[in-house]
């Protein structure tokens, strides 16, 4: 081991800068392929038509010869009526407002759980901070198929919550919460806490405590205090773990399918549906593209969000 | 003190719905009746159906294989994209690569999976690889988004990291290829374990990515939990949880009471270390 | 301000020889990060065995000139020389030069031993040859019960030791070192001076230090190169700096300075006779640069080298023309122990300090607050400064 290390090491010695290029373009030639060409292409296709072949796309680009005259030319067909498809059709637009909306929620009962958890383990003593934070993050270990099953039976008729309310008298037949809405708030709520919990926490953390001993020095009450110096100084982390939740909620799949009910409508369902029920993968395209389109913004904040905390940290 | 009391409220009430679920969960999974939810008697014959029910088993096996691989691989690429990112300074493309790195965090998954799909059969098309999807795609698929999250982790590693270290081993005579492996690499290593582990617990948990790159034969664990939970519950699930809980749970203690001891051997040197001053 | 550690006297300083080379010479170097110009056509020579200051605030670039001689920069434009060879394009593992930093970057999954032999290590020094250097440079420092501590099992100074003996194990012709005691407390500090300039005295390695505090730049180095916005203000011997600074700029950075404006009335040989209304009174100054009559000048005065009279006629009056002679009442007293410093305020407004030792003790002191006393100096005393 060691020899093969230390073979290496003359090895890449002798590369010098010329190396720095390497370990540059490596990820980056990865990222170009793996990352962004997809893209393009998902762009390129959602122009095209829906074809029964394989794949089951029109090709967007094709030579034309014409035999008698002995010429050729390109051609390039650009359908945008997948486009229009999306914009005719209620489905698509109440899918697109309804992931909006329950993405919303989720964000915000993750913010309403998250912040007083994050708040109050920035508050404990420092040696018990470090276990307190890994027991938010340790669910995340576990699998997120998982944690959604463990809902299934607490929110079914004749589960846990069921049972429980009809124990206690408070119904008096089996409640049935899955298959709604409010089953994916509580799902997505439960899978994306962590990542609301994370950011909240090292903003909260990195506050300097002689700010408040300032504030109440200067007269200000806890709660006022709170509202005029801790508030404003975790916006950051307010922003960063709201974006974590809301962009990746926006297109999710695995929470509506199994816990919603067949009218939570939400995009990357219809997606979903669309590539695989339907085989219509230009529609498909055009559904990503179009949902990319909604979180282009949100995105760009949270890249700028991470630029400047990769910056601070430096 | 008032407050303090809602705050430990709030904090008891968090916990309690992270756990709650998963220690249901486990309960459950030694429940004899084939309801889920209706206690009827200790069992615990779900286990021993479970070790004999072969899709899930070859499905756990591709599922670790693709793990490894792909977490190997992001581990690498990752390296590479923490360390152009925080030692390089500017280098042309780098916004482009900064973005790159952090939007997959945060790209629905669904996004993701359409795109590499049309890549690879596009690929195919032209190219005649990879013939056909399977073990490969979503070893590749796996590897890109969570190479991100490893470069974020490494990125912040090196970042905290005082810079003079390197520069001190250059100066005394260490070229910059010797300088990453003989001191850059041992002092990120943490962060390329958590790295590493990170991106097989993402790699292992994803089935939508999965279900557009994977090609027949080729189902993974998750592909085979989905389609089974999607027809109902079964106890079956409950057993294989638990066991992935209990994995789980082991493997983070165990490094957390490395970590404690480590920590409060540090503090003692130091204590020591400015007592003898 | 502290005494310099007697520094054995050599017939004619390196830097006033001309048959000397210098060991670095830097010409014209300007570095410039984006607008921002960090360092502006910088020249200095330094010459072996010096121990040489670089001294200056926080921005004056001074750190930045000591990191393009580590190699960790490239200037933007000009040439650095060491040894006479051109150190363009020459990386930092390749250059005679050793750096010790300001944070010590003593590496922290290595043992004290390991982090001394690293450098030599690098170089495929013989085994048993690393072994004896790196246990002589630990019993130099006096750490050689500490081989097998890890750099968090030490002290801070013990691990500023440490960072001195891993960068001289290759015995550098050059050390840099980056604020080397900018990390000990104020009794360490004053012990760790000393042991540097030994050192520095035993090795015969040639020093350059990077510092932002003057008293540490007066104490140790052989010269001080006094920079403010990446300019070089001034370059001299502690005493040239203290007593006979160029400008305003080195005057006021070190040490403490009474400034009068005025305008020179006469020019006669190196004496210079001053106006200013500030002082209220001619300045004579001996020794200065001549300077046209008529030209605005500043003399500047330090605080110890004023007597204070209540006897408007007492001791030591220079001279009986009035010139180096003004009056005026005492402000402020701050009571230092040794010293005390008079704050003294002229007719004109002006304030003057003024330092005093306290030869007698202070409950039978002549002076204080309100008293109206006489302010006089010797024509040796004061600097003119043209702006």
């Amino acid at each position: 081991m060691r020899t093969v290390v230390s073979i290496l090491v003359s090895g890449l010695s002798r590369i010098g800068l010329w190396g720095r290029g390497v370990v540059v373009a490596i990820p980056y030639l990865w990222l170009m392929l793996f990352f962004l060409v997809p893209f393009l292409i998902v762009f390129g296709i959602s122009f095209s038509e829906s074809i029964i072949a394989q794949p089951p796309y029109s090709s967007l680009v094709e030579w034309l010869t014409d035999e008698d005259a002995g010429t050729s030319k390109l051609q390039v067909l650009l359908n945008i009526s997948n486009y229009f498809r999306l914009g005719g059709d209620d489905l698509y637009i109440l899918a697109y407002l309804n992931s909006l909306r329950i993405a919303a929620v989720t964000t915000l009962l993750c913010l309403a759980i998250g912040y007083p958890m994050a708040y109050a383990i920035a508050k404990s003593e420092p040696s018990r901070r470090g276990p307190l934070m890994m027991l938010v993050i340790l669910p995340f270990w576990t699998s997120f198929l998982i944690r959604i099953y463990a809902w299934i039976g607490i929110l079914k008729g004749n589960g846990v919550i069921s049972n429980l309310l009809e124990w206690t008298g408070i119904t008096s037949g089996p409640v049935e919460i899955l298959y709604s809405d409010w089953a994916v708030y509580i799902g997505m709520t439960y899978c994306y806490l962590p990542f609301m919990v994370l950011p909240l926490y090292s903003t909260l953390e990195k506050m300097d405590p002689s700010l408040l001993e300032a504030a109440a020095d200067l007269g200000s009450r806890p709660f006022k205090s709170f509202l005029s110096i801790t508030l404003p100084l975790s916006l950051p982390g307010i922003v960063a773990g709201s974006l974590l939740v809301f962009i990746p909620a926006v297109g999710e799949f695995v929470t509506p399918e199994l816990l919603g009910g067949p009218d939570t409508l939400m995009i990357g369902r219809v997606l979903w549906n669309e590539f695989f029920a339907n085989r219509d993968w230009p529609v498909a395209s055009a559904v990503a593209i179009a949902l990319l389109l909604v979180l282009v913004v949100p995105i760009m904040i949270f890249q700028h969000v991470q630029g400047k905390q990769a910056e601070a940290g430096r | 003190m008032k407050r303090m009391g809602f705050l430990s409220w709030a904090l008891w009430f968090g916990y309690a719905f992270l756990y709650v679920p998963i220690a249901l969960l486990i309960v459950y999974s030694f429940n004899e009746s084939r309801l889920v939810t209706v206690w009827s008697g200790f069992s615990t014959k779900w286990y021993g159906e479970l070790i004999h029910n072969d899709t899930l088993l070859d499905a756990a096996l591709l599922s670790f294989q693709v793990a490894a691989v792909s977490a190997t691989l992001s581990v690498l690429l990752g390296t590479c994209a923490g360390l152009a990112l925080v030692r390089f300074g500017r280098f042309r493309g780098r916004t482009l690569f900064g973005g790159m790195i952090t939007a997959p965090l945060v790209m629905p998954e669904v996004i993701t999976g359409l795109s590499l799909l049309l890549l690879f059969v596009a690929m195919e098309q032209w190219l005649g690889w990879p013939d056909g999807r399977g073990i490969t795609t979503i070893t590749i698929a796996h590897t890109t988004f969570t190479m991100s999250y490893v470069a974020v982790v490494i990125q912040s590693r090196l970042a905290g990291m005082d810079g003079s270290l390197e520069e001190a081993a250059m100066d005394l005579g260490a070229r910059p290829a010797k300088v990453f492996f003989v001191i850059t690499l041992p002092l990120i290593a943490p962060a390329l374990v958590a790295g590493w582990l990170l991106a097989f617990t993402l790699s292992l948990d994803d089935v939508v990515v999965a279900s557009f790159v994977s090609g027949p034969g080729s189902t993974t664990l998750p592909m085979v939990i989905f389609s089974s939970v999607k027809f109902g519950i079964s106890p079956q699930i409950n057993a294989l949880a638990t066991l992935m809980v209990l994995v789980v749970a082991t493997g983070i203690f165990v490094a957390s009471i490395v970590m404690t001891r480590q920590e409060r051997q540090r503090k003692r040197d130091e204590q020591m270390a400015i007592q003898n001053g | 301000m502290a005494g310099q550690p007697i520094r054995k006297p050599t017939r004619l300083e390196p830097w006033q020889d001309a048959g000397q080379t210098p060991y670095v010479r830097i010409e014209k170097v300007t570095k410039t990060f984006g607008d921002f110009v960090a360092v502006d056509e910088v020249s200095l020579s330094i010459y072996r065995n010096e121990f040489f200051a670089l001294l200056g605030g926080s921005g004056s670039g001074k750190t930045t000139l000591l990191r393009m001689l580590a190699g960790f920069e490239q200037p933007t434009e000009g040439k650095i020389f060491i040894d006479g060879v051109d150190m363009a394009g020459i990386p930092p593992y390749e250059r005679p030069v050793n750096m010790m930093f300001q944070s010590y970057a003593l590496f922290p999954h290595m043992t004290v031993e390991q982090n001394v032999a690293f450098g030599l290590k690098q170089d495929g020094v013989a085994k048993a040859e690393i072994r004896d250097r790196v246990a002589e440079m630990l019993g130099m420092v006096q750490l050689s019960a500490f081989g097998k501590r890890r750099p968090h099992q030490l002290s801070g100074g013990q691990r500023q030791r440490v960072a001195l003996a891993r960068s001289l194990v290759k015995r550098p012709k050059l050390l840099l070192l980056d604020e080397p005691l900018g990390a000990l407390d104020k009794k360490l500090r004053e012990r760790t001076q000393f042991e540097l300039v030994n050192i520095q005295e035993k090795l015969g390695v040639t020093f350059i230090v990077v510092t932002h505090d003057q008293e540490e730049a007066m104490t140790m180095s052989s010269r001080i190169a006094v920079m403010n916005h990446g300019v070089i203000a001034q370059v001299g011997t502690p005493t040239e700096i203290y007593e006979y600074p160029h400008n305003r700029f080195v005057a006021e950075f070190i040490g403490s300075i009474n400034m009068f404006d005025g305008r020179v009335v006469s020019t006669d040989g190196d004496q210079v006779i001053v106006a200013s209304e500030e002082a209220g009174c001619e300045l004579l100054i001996a020794h200065a640069t001549p300077a046209p009559a008529g030209s605005p000048v500043s003399v500047a005065i330090r605080p110890e080298k004023i007597a204070l009279s209540k006897d408007p006629v007492a001791e030591g009056a220079p001279s009986g023309d009035g010139r180096n002679r003004t009056t005026g009442i005492v402000r402020e007293i701050a009571y230092l122990g040794d010293v005390s410093i008079y704050l003294v305020q002229l007719p004109t407004g002006k304030t003057v300090r003024v330092t005093a030792p306290n030869v007698t003790r202070r409950t039978e002191m002549p002076i204080t607050w309100e008293d109206e006393v006489t302010l006089t100096w010797r024509p040796f005393a004061g600097v003119v400064l043209t702006q």
